[in-house]
């Protein structure tokens, strides 16, 4: 095969790759734009701050030290304990779920029925809050995380696929943390369906965002739903920090992967989560074979754009997005 | 009644009033948004600096420093916000901290005769003094920058780097085009093929940059990095096996906020510096003296000797010793912007004042004139240590290829005359 055509294939894998990493992004738009039709501005940033939480609760930081080193003249920072990885992503889940009681009872709880623009609204100011937030709780510095996710390209796949080029050809590289990605994306999704389909409160949410008054006329709660969604979207933003963090280290920028998650939500749709599944891979594929056949004859650095190009493209002639439902309005 | 109304037209002038006999010096830092951990610690470094003179010497010449920091997110609207707010409490000099914000005042700074010092960033032409009279940007440029990465490439290769591939992995905006024509020129005249991977702001998901470095296999990979651009870039190096020193980035991609996510990955990596690392100096005792045992260390007190914390101190240094140069040409504590400009051309920092300073052979020796605003152009050459997670440096004092560099200062720093209708001073 032309080694031309083997770094395509490559290209390609890992756009998949890179487009599951973005599908994980907007699996937690979905599911709360489902539930509840709010556009969920705060998404990234609750990525940012459960990696920030696992992170601090890893390395035994002491939460709000700068500021309780500040008011009473101490110097304690750290607890002197390490937890192990899983533990302290079980309790970072824990956070997550008191969090999303918290956005509940202080915000949302006094704006059902509003106009979707206000709880949009709303979700902005949630997000500068958070941002400030976990920034006084565990610092603003850029902290290592590790949970023991492999890293760097497979030498196994890299050797094996050798043989399929000529000499300018290496092998494919295929890094392992986007296969972890990939796999655990696939476990998530399949546990959400799982959850929705077969699950009591799965059911009740789906009532819930079929209709969320008729659900309550069956005695389903509102509340306790949303609180519900919640947590899970915030369980979702927990992966999608895991696997961004490790990448790049827990910082301010985890935030902005959200701007990575708005083109696949236009093109699968914001109510379906299979769409944000193919959504995450179309954009993944298109912008990274764009970079490769195009990006080095205009200049390079085509990705960001482009992959809202082919979102407004799929837009125009789907507004709904690949799966998304279809707005029927009767008069 | 009268006692009453004289007491609150007398508390109403004292507010009034601005603050007599001070040094104001605004810091125009970024401690929160996307590039803050890196702003925060070139920030605590400047502050911490300007603690210790006023704790210990009462400040400079007898007149204490006022530091107004104000903070812009390194986003460029903000820091002209910060600048129009900031500069009628007669600050004497500005540090932008950003390319972009120091491009924004670069006209509005010469129009208000207020001195701009961007330190090793900003626009590598200011270094003219002849058309930028107000504007500096010692001790280096981004222009230097690449002929000293350049220069020890060379070295590397024995002299000669003809038909070698050097990349470019440079952040998509003002600041990271700075170095592409300086390494055309050099591709010219050295003979290496240049490749140009420009990667958007803010640089989270490089992956398709990599691949094409992995296909190319380039010899060297340069890289003008910010924030988390730089931590991704070397991840990413690591996961596709590029020889880490083989790898350079300029100073603003040469710290541990840098190196550290990518753990062992980032050993061997390799960036510009342009003062040492480390808190093996005699001034670091006399911070924590006067700054850090009295609890006056500014934002957590946890950057201490970090390369970009010593950056902060460096440029505080730099700052402080142009005010004094200020106060003993003009003889008067109390300087005024226009006294600073005459302080920063006249500055001169040799190998005894930074010994007097506690910072022995910390930065260059050079000195500044009224055609020089861009100091020695020379820079040093610093390697990752992932074991110890400390910065090395490796090299001496590389200086810069003038043969090239001036000509393109001269160049870009006259069509901006042209285009401005400035006519060049020094005559």
């Amino acid at each position: 095969m032309p080694d031309q055509l083997l770094y395509a294939i490559e290209v390609t894998l890992n756009g998949l790759m890179a487009g599951v990493l973005y599908s994980l992004v907007a699996l937690g738009f979905v599911l709360i734009f489902k539930a509840s039709g709010i556009f969920n501005y705060a998404q990234g940033v609750m990525a940012l701050f459960s990696a920030m939480t696992l992170v601090g609760i890893m390395d035994g930081q002491v939460p709000f030290s700068h500021l309780i080193n500040a008011i009473f003249g101490t110097d304690i920072h750290h607890f002197g304990w390490h937890v192990p990885a899983i533990v302290a992503i079980l309790l970072t889940a824990v956070v997550m779920t008191a969090f999303a009681w918290a956005v509940n009872q202080v915000i949302f709880k006094h704006l059902v029925n509003q106009e979707p623009i206000i709880l949009f609204m709303a979700t902005i100011g949630l997000a500068y809050f958070l941002e400030g937030f976990g920034d006084l709780m565990w610092g603003s510095d850029i902290k290592s995380l590790d949970v023991g996710l492999p890293q760097g390209g497979s030498f196994w796949i890299e050797e094996n696929t050798a043989w399929l080029g000529g000499e300018g050809f290496y092998g494919f590289f295929i890094d392992q943390l986007d296969m972890v990605a990939t796999v655990v994306a696939v476990i998530l999704v399949a546990v959400l369906v799982a959850f929705s389909q077969y699950t009591k409160q799965g059911r009740a949410l789906r009532a819930v965002a079929d209709d969320h008054q008729a659900a309550l006329s069956v005695g389903i709660s509102l509340s306790y739903i949303w609180v519900l969604v919640w947590s899970i979207a915030g369980f979702v933003a927990l992966v999608a920090g895991i696997m961004w963090g490790t990448k790049s280290g827990v910082q301010f920028s985890l935030s902005l992967i959200a701007l990575k998650a708005l083109p696949v939500l236009m093109l699968g749709g914001f109510t379906s989560i299979p769409g944000a599944i193919v959504g995450g891979l179309i954009v993944g594929v298109g912008e990274k074979l764009f970079e490769f056949l195009v990006g080095p004859m205009i200049g390079g650095a085509t990705e960001n754009w482009f992959a809202y190009v082919l979102a407004l493209i799929f837009l125009v002639f789907r507004p709904q997005g690949l799966f998304g439902e279809r707005i029927i309005e009767r008069v | 009644m009268k006692l009453k109304l004289a007491t609150l037209a007398l508390g109403a002038v004292m507010a009034a009033a601005p603050a007599l006999a001070d040094l104001v010096i605004p810091s125009l830092s970024y401690r929160t948004g996307p590039y803050a951990p890196n702003g925060i610690p070139v920030a605590d470094g400047f502050a911490d600096y300007l603690t210790l003179l006023n704790e210990r010497d009462g400040g400079i010449g007898g007149v204490p420093i006022r530091m107004i920091e104000c903070e812009t997110g390194y986003n460029t609207e903000k820091g002209v916000e910060c600048y129009e707010s900031t500069k009628g409490e007669g600050s004497l000099v500005y540090s932008p901290l950003s390319t972009g914000i120091t491009y924004q005042l670069i006209p509005k700074a010469s129009a208000d005769g207020i001195p701009v010092h961007s330190m090793g960033y900003g626009r590598t032409s200011a270094a003219n003094g002849k058309v930028f009279e107000w504007v500096f940007n010692h001790p280096a440029t981004y222009w230097d920058g690449a002929s000293i990465a350049i220069k020890h490439i060379m070295e590397q290769e024995g002299g000669d780097i003809s038909g070698k591939k050097i990349a470019l992995v440079y952040h998509n905006s003002a600041y990271g085009k700075e170095p592409i024509r300086t390494l055309e020129e050099l591709a010219k005249k050295h003979g290496y093929e240049l490749t140009l991977l420009p990667v958007d702001h803010p640089g989270q998901e490089q992956k398709s940059q990599w691949l094409q470095i992995r296909r190319e296999r380039p010899d060297y990979v340069l890289m003008w990095g910010w924030g988390v651009m730089n931590q991704v870039a070397i991840q990413e190096a690591a996961n596709i096996r590029f020889p880490m020193d083989h790898f350079i980035g300029v100073w603003w991609s040469g710290s541990e906020n840098d190196t550290l996510p990518a753990g062992a990955g980032a050993d061997g990596y390799k960036a510009l510096a342009l003062a040492n690392p480390g808190t093996n100096y005699p001034l670091f005792d006399e911070l924590k003296t006067y700054v850090y045992d009295k609890g006056l260390s500014a934002g957590a007190g946890d950057q201490h000797g970090y390369v970009l914390y010593n950056r902060g101190v460096y440029q505080a240094m730099l700052t402080t010793e142009a005010v004094r140069k200020a106060q003993e040409i003009h003889g008067v504590a109390d300087i005024t912007p226009a006294m600073m400009r005459d302080g920063l051309e006249a500055l001169e920092i040799t190998e005894e004042r930074m010994a007097e300073l506690g910072l022995p052979e910390f930065g260059p020796a050079f000195s500044l004139s009224c055609e020089n605003h861009g100091g020695s152009g020379l820079a040093k050459i610093q390697q990752w240590d992932a074991g110890s997670k400390t910065w090395s440096v490796v090299t001496d004092w590389i200086a810069s290829d003038r043969s090239i560099i001036d000509p393109l200062i001269a160049e870009d720093s006259q069509a901006y005359a042209a285009e401005n209708g400035i006519e060049e001073r020094c005559n």
